[in-house]
């Protein structure tokens, strides 16, 4: 990975996310009225410095990866803004949008439902690049066999279907297709997820080094706080919508602040059988996104909910002397 | 493990083949093991290792055809199962033994309440009447954590959240005070804080309860949370076996080292260490060792060309690696098994 600059300038953010806002209407009887809304982002900032990875933890339901899609723009936003390299993402007209995606790509979850089954894995490596006219004919056979050796895949694989290769193998075709573009920038949405414990490692292993070789910059959704803890150097974690702390990785994992947080990093099974049961399990479930509570929306569950929590919105406030350890609890401000 | 009286079920050489167009997959090869009393066995693996058709085979639930137990014993209260008929097996599943699944949504019915589900294991195998039935139905459900399960009782799943089918499921397994539980990774669809609760669930019912559990998952940590005996599966076969405590300090397999090796953790968050390659497939399993063609102490030799057995290495500690001595000297000098 890309060593961390002592003094990162203003000018060394790639992604800028303020405010952003995705709601969306929930229709119910005949005449679909809308009834309210699933807030399923509400309210959430950060940025991204160039050549670092964001990771963005959270559970089912939580709107990690509803904030990936809206930042780029495959979701539409209903408030906020998103700047990339200094250019505002929503408010790019189409023709300068397309240029702009050449720079932003996805890798997706689901390395089964996320490849068309019917074309061969050089259609698929070679898509983006013919869409965008960039390469035509023995230049993008050439550019193809480049970008599976890339990601550790023969040359020879682009003649066969997705149907042909494994979980991990699909994976690292989906990263070759993401990579096809030169881009930049790349939401990594739950890129391991679906994959065996030992195929995992070399996804994330493929991922750090496609980093370090090629500078590029990562936004890692995950529910996994273990594999996000191993490739991010900041963290951002989710709840109902909300960024509830969000810290550089070594110091959050030091030292979580919000109680959801501690929850989660302590639901985490350890792989150590000697290590006591003891864990701070947070009461009952996940509320509705269609109807967070108000205040605080981890007060229901909080083991150190104060009586102002159900009243007050905690704000995303820099914690005591960590200055770049922001955290959403009234028990910090 | 020794035969003794404190055993509840024991697999002795179960082989579970599947017959397809494609060949002879040889999904489960020559897997032996026994459970204690009150006691949880893990069979730990990645996909396509074999481990949930062994526990498919024990309650004889593999679809025939394609697929066959060609060889084996499943022995439980000195009866084999594999011998039994099909009509006596029906009262052993659900009743004596067990299944909790993975996926809660999509094994329970989905147009029955919770309560009739639950009470139809109860009048089946317990011979009791309706009203008797419901009330041991809500005294469970009350068990597994489920709040006001009078009300609950006239719900259908898709009104319940995944974390209370799961424990609903829970309950369904346990009504009929079975001494054994299949656990099929219960609790890899859900949430690491609801996982965290129905580990914590399934502790505190075995203390109470005193049923045995097989459990079956891809992930060391919720071994570590809950087994007491671990054995390890690659490509059909168990290639190590031991206590729990024994396994995480002391791994002697090369494959399962390459596990510990691959799995992010919060406590070392150095760069992994990835086994190459991918696991075979169960129609093509090498010969020699199935691991060879991954492993990084493979001799291309011998490794190649004669299975490894079991070993015994240490106290109630087997594994099936011919340089098992290796990876415990690498340890103990501190070299890494894997770059």
């Amino acid at each position: 990975m890309i060593a961390p600059e002592p003094n990162a300038k203003l000018d060394d953010v790639l992604l800028q996310v303020s405010d952003l806002k995705t709601h969306f209407p929930v229709k119910r009887g005949l005449l679909g009225r809308t009834v309210g809304h699933v807030k399923a982002v509400d309210g959430v900032s950060f940025a991204i410095r160039r050549g670092r990875t964001l990771g963005l933890v959270g559970e089912s339901g939580c709107g990690k990866t509803t904030a990936g899609r809206t930042i780029l723009r495959l979701i539409p936003a209903t408030a906020g803004t998103v700047s990339f390299e200094g250019k505002s993402v929503f408010d790019l007209p189409p023709g300068e949008l397309r240029q702009l995606r050449r720079h932003m790509q996805i890798i997706f979850q689901d390395p089964y439902g996320s490849l068309n089954p019917r074309m061969t894995v050089g259609g698929i490596i070679g898509e983006p690049l013919r869409v965008h006219g960039l390469a035509r004919g023995r230049e993008l056979e050439d550019r193809v066999a480049q970008l599976l050796e890339h990601v550790g895949l023969a040359p020879a694989y682009r003649n066969r279907y997705p149907h042909e290769f494994s979980g991990g193998q699909r994976q690292r075709i989906g990263i070759a297709r993401a990579l096809a573009l030169e881009p930049r920038f790349i939401v990594c949405d739950e890129p391991v997820s679906a994959l065996d414990v030992s195929i995992q490692a070399q996804i994330l292993t493929l991922l750090e080094r496609l980093q370090a070789e090629l500078g590029l910059t990562y936004l890692f959704i995950a529910h996994d706080l273990a594999v996000v803890s191993h490739i991010s150097d900041d963290v951002a974690v989710m709840y109902l919508g909300r960024i509830v702390e969000q810290s550089p990785a070594d110091r959050l994992y030091a030292e979580p602040l919000h109680p959801y947080t501690k929850c989660l990093m302590s639901a985490i099974p350890r792989a150590n059988p000697r290590q006591a049961k003891s864990r701070i399990v947070p009461r009952g479930e996940v509320p509705s996104a269609l109807n967070p509570p108000p205040g605080c929306p981890f007060h229901p569950r909080c083991p150190w909910a104060l009586e102002r929590c159900p009243v007050e919105v905690p704000l995303l406030l820099p914690a005591a002397n960590e200055p770049e350890h922001l955290v959403s609890c009234h028990l910090y401000h | 493990m020794t035969e003794s009286a404190d055993i509840l079920l024991s697999v002795e050489g179960l082989t579970t083949r599947f017959f397809t167009d494609e060949g002879v997959s040889y999904a489960v090869e020559g897997v032996s093991f026994a459970i204690p009393r009150g006691r949880t066995l893990a069979l730990v693996g990645e996909s396509g290792c074999g481990k949930t058709v062994t526990a498919l085979s024990i309650l004889r639930l593999i679809p025939d055809p394609p697929g066959r137990i060609v060889a084996g014993a499943v022995r439980s209260n000195s009866t084999d199962l594999l011998g039994l008929s099909e009509a006596e097996m029906r009262r052993v599943r659900g009743n004596r033994i067990s299944m909790v699944f993975q996926e809660p949504m999509t094994s329970l019915n989905p147009v029955f309440t919770i309560g009739d589900q639950i009470t139809e294991a109860v009048v089946l195998h317990k011979k009791v009447g309706r009203d008797e039935a419901i009330g041991q139905t809500i005294e469970m459900l009350r068990k597994v954590g489920i709040p006001d399960p009078e009300a609950r009782i006239r719900e259908y799943p898709h009104q319940m959240s995944g974390g209370m089918r799961q424990r609903v499921m829970i309950a369904m397994a346990l009504v009929c005070g079975p001494q054994l539980v299949i656990a099929d990774e219960p609790t890899t669809a859900l949430d690491v804080t609801i996982q965290a609760q129905i580990l914590d669930l399934l502790r505190a019912l075995q203390a109470d309860i005193g049923m045995s559990i097989l459990l079956i998952t891809h992930d060391l940590g919720v071994v570590a949370e809950i087994a007491h005996h671990v054995c390890v599966m690659y490509a059909g076969r168990i290639v190590e076996e031991a206590d729990v405590q024994e396994l995480f300090d002391n791994p002697l397999h090369p494959y399962t080292v390459g596990l510990f090796r691959s799995r992010p953790s919060l406590e070392h968050r150095g760069p992994l260490a990835a086994i190459p390659g991918t696991v075979p497939s169960p129609l093509a399993i090498p010969p020699g060792c199935p691991f060879h063609p991954r492993c990084p102490l493979s001799d291309g030799a011998r490794c190649a060309a004669e299975r490894p057995p079991l070993q015994v290495h240490a106290a109630g500690h087997t594994a099936a690696c011919w340089y098992a001595g290796r990876v415990a000297d690498m340890r103990t000098r501190g070299e890494p098994l894997y770059k």
